[in-house]
């Protein structure tokens, strides 16, 4: 306790920028003598990819060696520099504030991006894992939409998804590619990542239009029945996409080109959390929650209360699909049991231990499970058990998640600590 | 002066039940009207007939010579009739700041682009609803209260907090479903004092439903009361105090004090 309190107040002056600034520094160690210096002088085999989470689990005697690596390169100095630094991050911190605060904000994220650049450019694995848990991102915060701003209990987002991945996919496979499903290129591949924004937000739009086939039955219904409507239009959709051989029925679809590169699924990350925040702290927005909370006093309150679901349903899905294209195009292979009940068990897991009507904490919530998903990985079944044992926890003591009904105040997150 | 509000012959069955008949209401402008009557008398059906909860089985509502008979509920209360509810119907996760605020919804006029990009429009509009509803917050002795939830606040602060947010909508007249309900004597005084205030200040016409009859006798300039769904007497204050039917109505019903 007593630990804990001082170390609160030795680190409670240091502003974002220069916990970012720690972080760099940590990368930067990592990236110059994590391999030749540090890990081969503790032992390890290479660079631990997540923190050594997979190396503890499979060879548990690796433990000290682990953990030395991990409080050499990442604690040590995010905490050294991010204490040192904070006199001149504090002034940075206080010379931003007078900025614009959109400048500032694209001032921190492009130092954010660089260090994870950096951590992820060591090997593919992380790249891949931190490709996918921004998407878990993108997904977490769009369902969080309809199940938690909009308080109905959906669970058609694989659904979603699926209609948004398999869309974009054809798309980029119709004009881009030259393959034995579709034939030749339409249009040049130069042409390809320049247009893939449009195509993702094709995916995104055919993944709202399907997402009325749900939101008109919750004019009517909620609860229960609602929730077994939108998961048959999950089993729906997985069972068209399987007797479309076309589209590769149940074997799915390849080689869609790479266009789900680190930048652009950060830029789509940024530009969701961005629009989705704008959205839900507008009164336009909040008419999501007057909705859930009491229906009739919306209506009374001149409150449109069937525009405002469909907007949800629509607005949710839209971005569920977006992440779905950006899905398709990192792993480069789907098929329709990717969109199955694993899928939204997993993203329920995400929204709700992160946390119900907040950003923040569907961030958290994307993050943690996504990363604790890899890390559990060597557990196999295990990871079916401690997942949702976490949960159940969560739920009893926090029932609405770990961080709920709590928007991002960017002005606060940046601000300077000098007192 | 012309009527704002015209009720014509209104029945409403609920299956076999009839729960209003033949009922007449006319409100002119600043107005203030109130009903009484005893428990199931059939108040309430009224208030959600005239504003399109239900829609009356037979015949006629205008506002301002316009029908709404059929209109959705929430066109209905954007051609200026606000209401409050008999049982608080406030928003549990909402701040009172944000009821106020939600309640200019239909003056939105930024569109959906606007609030996913954060527009200049937007900003506009929000701060100056901001503004309007911190006014109303003063008005109605709440703004200590603007950022906290609804549900923290005493009863009293939340009756009024919906009262607000039925001014909130720029009613022409303003539906009070037992506005008293559970109040304290002290309260009670209180109410009376913002109601007078909030009929000078905004100009508006008030229908209520009340069973305390001093509070009624107080306010209103015209009483109508209701039986089992019928309309037995309507009329200034002193005709329905000393009118024999509403003695009867109310006797060893409800306490007429
Ligand atoms: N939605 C409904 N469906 C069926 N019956 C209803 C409905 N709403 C009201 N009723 C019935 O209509 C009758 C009148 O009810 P109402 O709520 O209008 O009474 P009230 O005069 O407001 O009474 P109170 O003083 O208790 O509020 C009651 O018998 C009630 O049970
Ligand atoms: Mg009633």
């Amino acid at each position: 306790m007593e630990i804990a309190r001082k170390f609160k107040n030795t680190f409670s002056m240091v502003p974002m920028f220069g916990w970012l600034s720690g972080a760099l520094a940590a990368v930067l160690v990592e990236y110059f003598l994590g391999y030749n210096y540090i890990s081969l002088v503790l032992g390890l085999p290479k660079i631990p990819v997540l923190f050594g989470t997979l190396i503890m689990l499979k060879t548990p005697i690796m433990i000290p060696s682990v953990l030395a690596y991990d409080l050499i390169v990442y604690i040590i100095p995010v905490l050294t520099v991010a204490k040192l630094t904070a006199p001149a991050t504090n002034k940075i911190a206080g010379s931003l504030e007078k900025i614009p605060i959109w400048l500032s904000t694209i001032i921190h994220l492009v130092l954010f991006y660089g260090i994870m650049h950096l951590w992820a450019g060591i090997n593919d694995y992380r790249l891949l894992v931190l490709k996918l848990t921004m998407v878990s991102i993108i997904l977490t915060i769009s369902i969080n939409v309809i199940n938690g701003y909009q308080g109905e209990f959906s669970c058609s987002h694989p659904g979603f998804m699926a209609v948004g991945a398999y869309v974009a996919s054809i798309l980029t496979l119709v004009l881009f590619v030259n393959d034995k499903m579709f034939g030749q290129a339409l249009l040049p591949a130069e042409l390809g990542p320049w247009l893939f924004p449009f195509i993702l937000i094709a995916g995104g739009a055919v993944a709202a239009l399907s997402s009325l086939i749900v939101a008109i039955p919750s004019f009517r219904t909620r609860g229960d029945y609602l929730a077994i409507i939108s998961l048959a239009f999950m089993f729906i959709v997985k069972s068209a996409i399987e007797n479309m051989n076309f589209i590769g029925g149940a074997r799915g679809m390849s080689s869609q080109p790479d266009y789900a590169s680190l930048p652009v699924i950060f830029c789509w990350t940024i530009l969701t959390i961005w629009i989705v925040h704008n959205f839900v702290t507008s009164i336009m927005g909040k008419a999501l929650n007057a909705v859930r909370d009491d229906e009739a006093a919306s209506e009374s309150m001149t409150v449109k209360t069937k525009k405002t679901k469909i907007i949800a349903f629509m607005f949710g899905a839209f971005w569920a699909g977006v992440a779905g294209g950006l899905f398709a195009h990192i792993l480069r292979f789907i098929n329709p049991g990717t969109f199955s009940i694993q899928r939204l068990a997993e993203i329920l897991a995400m929204v709700y231990f992160g946390g119900l009507n907040s950003i923040i904490g569907s961030i958290v919530g994307a993050v943690s499970i996504s990363l604790l998903g890899e890390a559990l990985r060597p557990l196999e079944l295990f990871k079916w058990i401690i997942i949702p044992l976490i949960l159940i926890f969560v739920m009893i003591y926090r029932p609405y998640g770990l961080i709920s009904f709590k928007e991002i105040n960017v002005k606060k997150l940046f601000r300077s600590k000098n007192k | 002066m012309e009527a704002l509000l015209n009720v014509n012959k209104m029945t409403h069955y609920f299956g076999g039940l009839r729960a209003v008949y033949n009922y007449d209401l006319n409100i002119k402008p600043q107005q203030i009207i109130g009903l009484i009557g005893p428990n199931g008398a059939g108040k309430t059906t009224i208030f959600n007939l005239i504003t399109g909860v239900h829609t009356p089985t037979e015949g006629s509502i205008t506002l301002q010579d316009e029908n709404i008979v059929g209109l959705a509920t929430n066109e209905i209360a954007a051609k200026g009739l606000g209401r409050t509810f008999q049982n608080l119907a406030l928003w549990r996760h909402m701040s009172v700041l944000d009821h106020i605020k939600m309640a200019h919804y239909s003056q939105l006029t930024y569109g959906l682009m606007g609030s996913f990009f954060n527009t200049p429009g937007c900003r506009k509009q929000e701060s100056e609803i901001k503004e309007n509803s911190y006014r109303l917050l003063e008005l109605f002795d709440i703004k200590q209260h603007a950022d906290q939830l609804v549900t923290s606040l005493p009863y009293g602060a939340q009756r009024r907090v919906e009262m607000a947010r039925a001014m909130a909508t720029d009613p022409k007249i303003l539906f009070l479903d037992e506005p008293t309900a559970g109040m304290t004597p002290d309260e009670l005084v209180q109410m009376i004092k913002i109601i007078r205030q909030v009929h000078e200040d905004f100009k508006v016409a008030i229908f209520l439903i009340e069973h305390r009859m001093k509070f009624v006798m107080e306010l209103c300039q015209y009483i109508q009361t209701l039986v089992f769904g019928e309309m037995i007497a309507a009329g200034p204050p002193e005709d329905i105090q000393n009118n024999p039917k509403v003695i009867e109505a109310y006797l060893g019903k409800e306490d007429v004090t």
